[in-house]
This record gives structure tokens, sequence and C-alpha cells, in this order.
């Protein structure tokens, strides 16, 4: 494979706190407009990786080839809140370029008539349609969703994972998407890795049917198996 | 019994349903009719002062009429007097300021940023804060004698430890979250300070600002009405020795307007600067 359509490469990673191996020897190669999911119990490590990944934590051991500086999306948005919208967006540009960038990456996110409004004027949903702007405006090749969704409701955060969808068909980058939903792992994943105790434990390709359709039945036995991967035994949603 | 057609019974229920309807009516004032009350109370206040000095109730040695005081002003201001004086205390408090508050922000973004910089600077700086200001009084005065750099020293250490502790607070508490987005953003240290730290400290900083110029004029009228040939204090202590009840009382109310408009500024700036923050914004307070 040409390296210039790998976004990310992890060889032999290994992170501890203390006595405790959190990560222990994992690989994992992310391609560019490759869509992967990371599943997982709280306390697996999934964030971990995510931050290493992200550059915000050492590692203490193996390599990541990777951007510097990847784009992060985290759960909560981290707008700064004395910033007008687009200023946030164009944050770490210079204002002369960073302006018709963050315009143009408001317009895509739908809200390129908010660009000289307050963050508090914001819902949630919104909110975190600017956050993924900013981290879409310097065209990453490396996208870093850290449970994103999580804070927003229901119906907010299926429409979120539509504009995500598209927003990553259009430009491309790799995505790792930490996530416990399982729906939305089949929704929006290429591929879905289960971590467990510190590595990968298995990997799913998603039929693209499964992406679109949520009542096929490729996606609805993914959704099985996964369940099963994470310890919930689908006799335990037989009453469902 | 309950035919009645008074029947205690019955009419309890709805008597008390009836008086919890009447209740938001009783005349409720209107905004406009409270501020126009919040500002005339005073006015009859002064009002009454005048009344009773001109009626010989209040004796001029005493405290002399609004009306007194009023020309009183007009003559030192005839003579030049009120406004160079005015203008000689409000360039201290300026100076005093300037140079306290640089040197509180200086050193609290230091002390702020640089663990190192605490453990050098703060336990000192503590100490000398635990010495109340106006206790260094005689010491100034040895000093600098009745020069001006006596009371620009006096102002400027009264400024510096509000401003100084305000800045280390509101850098310290700059939510770590966005410390992060601003490094996986890709920021300089450069940037970071400026688009994350300083304006997250800002609000904690313009509060010291504002407790800061309180303080300015408290040890401007110490500074002046003990050591001084000019200024609004030394007016006030002229005027003692010769008994001037009515210039000792208009200095003491250009202190205190000029106490209200220094915090009309410091409000002024807040809402500017701090446009973003909901407490803030236009409508937000008042």
């Amino acid at each position: 494979m040409n390296s210039a359509d790998i976004a990310v490469d992890v060889h032999g990673l290994r992170r501890r706190y203390g006595e405790r191996t959190v990560i222990d020897g994992l690989d994992l190669r992310i391609r560019r407009g490759e869509f992967v999911v990371l599943l997982g119990e709280s306390g697996c490590g999934k964030t971990t990786l995510l931050r290493a990944l992200a550059g915000l934590d050492a590692v203490d051991g193996g390599r990541i080839d990777g951007p510097r500086q990847p784009a992060v999306v985290f759960q909560e948005h981290r707008l700064l809140p004395w910033d007008t919208l687009w200023r946030n967006v164009a944050l770490g540009l210079d204002d002369a370029t960073g302006r018709p960038l963050a315009e143009a990456a408001l317009a895509e996110v739908g809200l390129g008539d908010r660009l000289d409004d307050w963050p508090r004027n914001l819902s949630g949903g919104q909110a975190q349609r600017v956050a993924l702007a900013r981290a879409l405006v310097r065209e990453p090749r490396l996208l870093l969703l850290d449970e994103p969704f999580a804070a927003l409701d229901a119906l907010t955060r299926i429409r979120m994972q539509g504009l995500v969808k598209q927003l990553v068909a259009r430009h491309r980058p790799g995505v790792l998407l930490v996530t416990h939903d399982v729906d939305e792992a089949v929704a929006l994943g290429d591929r879905v890795l289960v971590m467990r105790a510190g590595a990968i434990a298995s990997e799913y390709a998603v039929p693209p049917q499964a992406n679109t359709h949520r009542a096929h039945p490729d996606a609805v036995a993914l959704r099985e198996r996964l369940l099963g991967e994470l310890g919930v035994a689908s006799d335990a949603l037989a009453c469902a | 019994m309950s035919s009645l057609p008074f029947s205690p019974a019955v009419p309890a229920g709805a008597a008390a349903h009836h008086a919890e309807r009447a209740r938001p009516s009783p005349r409720r004032l209107s905004a406009a009719a409270l501020l126009a009350i919040s500002w005339l109370a005073p006015a009859l206040l002064v009002l009454i002062w005048e009344l009773a000095a001109r009626a010989g109730q209040v004796s001029p040695q005493v405290l002399p009429a609004p009306s007194k005081i009023a020309a009183t002003a007009w003559d030192l201001i005839q003579q030049g007097r009120l406004i160079s004086d005015l203008f000689t205390s409000l360039l201290r408090a300026a100076t005093g300021f300037v140079i306290g508050g640089s040197l509180g922000f200086a050193l609290g973004t230091a002390v702020g940023f640089s663990r190192l910089a605490e453990a050098l600077l703060d336990r000192s700086i503590q100490m000398v804060r635990a010495v109340p200001f106006l206790a260094v009084l005689p010491l100034v005065i040895v000093w600098f004698g009745v020069d001006e750099g006596g009371k620009i020293f006096l102002v400027s250490l009264g400024v510096m430890f509000p401003i100084y502790i305000n800045t280390v607070l509101g850098i310290r508490q700059v939510d770590p979250k966005l410390l992060e987005l601003g490094k996986v953003t890709g920021l300089s240290n450069g940037q970071l300070i400026r688009r994350i730290v300083l304006p997250g400290a800002l609000p904690s900083i313009l509060a010291g600002v504002r407790y800061a110029l309180a303080v300015a004029w408290l040890a401007l009228v110490v500074a002046e009405t003990i050591a001084t040939s000019s200024g609004i204090g030394f007016l006030a202590m002229d005027a003692r020795e010769f008994l001037r009840t009515d210039v000792i009382v208009l200095t003491i109310l250009i202190y205190a307007g000029i106490g209200v408009l220094s915090d009309a500024v410091a409000r002024l700036l807040e809402r500017r600067l701090l446009a973003w923050h909901a407490n803030y914004a236009a409508g937000g307070r008042r």
C-alpha cells in the first residue's frame, strides 16, 4: 500500500499506569477515508489509545506513524466561550486565511448564518457541529472522535451521525471513533474493532448495506455479535 | 346546612383559591418606577438637609447646607484651585494604579504559569501582603517625605495585591479541557496564552481591577491627608485649619463621586470585555 494512503499506523503500542498495563502491544492501521469504530467496555483502554494518538498522553513503548497533529472532537464541545463561532473554528489559523475557511466549514455543518454568534447561544447539537467544523477546517489526515455524540439526545445524535458520515465521505480523513454504542458502530463504521484488556480482541468488516439500513439482516446479525463480544448475551435481549 | 348561601364549608376552599389568584396583582411597581424611587430617595434626603440647615436646625460649623457647598465649589473652581488639586489627585491615583497594577499583573502571570516562579515569589508576596499597607505610612514619609513618590508608592502597594491575587487565581482556574483542546489544535505557547489562558482569566482579573480601584482611592485619601501640599486631601486639611466645614464636606463628596465614577468605568470595562459571558452581557446583569 502506498504510504500516502495511510492515515495512521500503530505498532506494538504499550501504555502503563503504575503497575497496571492499559494498552499492551496494540497494532492498528487506518487508511485515509476509512471509518474505524473502536468499541469496548469502560476501562478497556480505548480512550487511552485515542489520547495517545492525539499526542495528549505519552506512550511507554511501540511506535505511532501518523500526523503529528490529528484533529480531535471530544465528548464535550470545548468551544472557547469568549470567541465567536468563526474564531473558534479558525483557532490556530491566522485571521486572514482563517476567516474564509471557517465560513466554509460552518456552512458545511449548517451554521453558515451564525458566524459572529457566541457559543453560549447554541444548543448541544449545534455546539458539537461547530466542534466538528473546527476539526475538519484543517483537512486532517486523521480524525479522532471521542464519544462525540454521547451527550446528545437521541434524535440529535442520529442527525449528527448522518452529518459526520457525509463530511467524512467528502473530506476523506482516516477516522477513529470511540464509542459504547453498538448501533452507532454499525451505522457509521467501515470496520469495527472490539478492544479488550488493552488489545484489539476482534475485528469486523461492516457490509455497506448494514450502514444504510438499520433493519437489514446483516446489520441485525452484526449488532448481535458485537453485543455478544461486549458481554451482553443475546438471550438477555430475547424478550425485546 | 350546605344549601345555605354562606355556608362556611364550601367557601373556605373557594376563598383560599380566590386569595391565591389575587396575590400577584396588588400594585406591582414597574422597573422605571423603582428606578425613579431609587434616585428620588437620596434627592429627598438632600432636600431635607438643605431645609434643616436653612431653618437653623443644623449649625453651619457642623454641616453646611448643600447650596453653600455648591457655592464653595464654584468659588474654588473660579480660583482655579479645585481643578488643579483634583487633577493632581487623579494623576497620583492613575500613576499609582498603572505601576501597581502592571506589577501585580506581571507577578501574577509569572506565578500563575510557572511553579518555579510560584516557589520563588509567592510566599514573600503573601508575607508582604499580610502587612496592612497603611501601616507602612510612617516609613513611607521617612523615605519619601511629602514628595509625590510617597503617595504613588502607597497607591501602587495597595493596588498591586488584589490584581496579583486575582490574576494568579484566574490563570489557575482556566478550564484544563480547553488547554487540552489548544494542544490538539497545535497552538504555540504564545497562542495558548493569548487565545485561551488570558481570556479565561479575564473575569477574575477584572474583578481584581474593580477592587483595586477602591483600594487606590483609600490609599490616596490617607496619603494626601497626612503628608502633602497639594491635591484634594490637602484641600481638606487646609480647610480644617480654618474650620471651613463646607470645603471639607466638598472634598468628601468629590472622593465619593470619583469612587462611583471609577466603579462605573470598571463595570463598563467588564461589559465590553466580557460580552461573551452570559452574566455580563448587556441586560444580563444590572
